[in-house]
């Protein structure tokens, strides 16, 4: 959380709207640890990471419509024959992604 | 969310725990428990709230992960202060240090009696820099188990007082620059400053891992690198 507060700071300063995604739950071999938080502004910026670089396009997108409608979602990624090569985790494992707007 | 709590109590490097229901009916719902028994927010259920309070006490906090509390899926952060390193001596490796453990997430304090040394020009970079004997710092300020002090100032007057609060301290980690020799003569002075050889013996000496480098900047790349492996539990706190 830490690692993402100056840039979450300097993004809500701007008036600009912040989701944050939190890796809940992990299994296999995943990259990032339980609590690893990527943060998201109205206007694409990111900070910070969820997974080694396999998820971090799917999150951003699915953390737009969490701007908009404030709307928490609980997202899951894993390795599979079909998902390997669209958002799947390359690196294998399973991962799943809390996204929640910040309102306060 | 309860950002602006969370956000103020990490920043003044409180212990925190965060429960955030992750079950579909309740989704996003957050309580913000402190040790002290304070809290905020609720996860909508009395039952839920009550367990939630009662799994962080002074004692124990619980582990960061998912889990099943009254049936329903909630998922525990657990926010531990900053590990802190205190580096006694504003010397050229101490620059490069302070780099490197800002980078690798450890709160930076560098204390030096000497002012030419410890200036603000040398350590733009430190969380803090004071001017201070460093056993009279050390002895001021509170040093805990997640506390790693490195001593390099080459000088058995500042290191040796300073050695001694922080080995009494208990802290995590602590290690002092210095060849075998410069080391058993610290060794000596410390056991004729009374103390305990269990103590002396926690010392890291000679510092850092064994990366072969001369230069300030891969002694300081040892170090770092020395308190990282303590951090997890790679290497004893007391040198293996």
């Amino acid at each position: 959380m830490l690692d993402i507060l100056p840039d979450v700071d300097r993004w809500r300063a701007d008036g600009r709207r912040v989701a944050v995604a939190t890796v809940i739950r992990t299994v296999g071999s995943s990259p990032r640890p339980l609590g690893s938080k990527m943060a998201v502004s109205d206007t694409g910026s990111i900070a910070g990471s969820v997974s080694g670089g396999c998820i971090e396009g799917a999150v951003i997108e699915e953390a737009q419509s969490v701007l908009e409608d404030g709307l928490p979602k609980r997202l899951s990624y894993g390795i599979s024959d079909e998902q390997a090569w669209s958002v799947g985790l390359t690196c294998g494992g399973e991962v799943e992604v809390l996204v929640e707007r910040i309102d306060g | 969310m309860g950002f602006e709590s969370l956000r103020r109590s990490l920043l003044a490097g409180e212990r925190v725990v965060a429960f955030t229901r992750a079950d579909d009916g309740g989704l996003g719902a957050r309580m913000l428990v402190w040790p002290d028994g304070r809290a905020e927010g609720a996860l909508g259920e009395a039952a839920l709230d009550r367990e939630a309070l009662a799994l962080v006490t002074a004692a124990t906090l619980p582990a960061t992960g998912l889990r099943e509390i009254e049936g329903v899926e909630v998922f525990i952060e657990t926010y531990e202060p900053l590990p802190q390193l205190f580096i006694v001596g504003a010397v050229h490796v101490a620059i490069h240090l302070v780099h490197f453990a800002r980078r690798l997430g450890f709160r930076t304090v560098v204390v030096d009696a000497r002012s030419a040394f410890a200036t603000a020009e040398r350590f733009p970079h430190a969380d803090e820099l004071v001017v201070e004997w460093p056993s009279d710092y050390l002895a001021r300020v509170p040093l805990h188990a997640n506390t790693y002090c490195v001593f390099l100032t080459h000088d058995e007057k500042l290191d040796n007082p300073a050695l001694q609060v922080a080995l009494e301290a208990g802290v995590r980690y602590v290690g002092a620059l210095g060849s075998s020799r410069t080391h058993a003569k610290r060794v000596a002075a410390l056991r004729e400053a009374g103390l305990a050889d269990e103590l002396i013996d926690r010392i890291h000496a000679p510092i850092g891992l064994d990366l072969g480098g001369r230069k300030p900047e891969e002694i300081a790349m040892a170090i770092a690198a020395e308190l990282v492996a303590v951090r997890n539990g790679r290497q004893a706190a007391g040198k293996p």
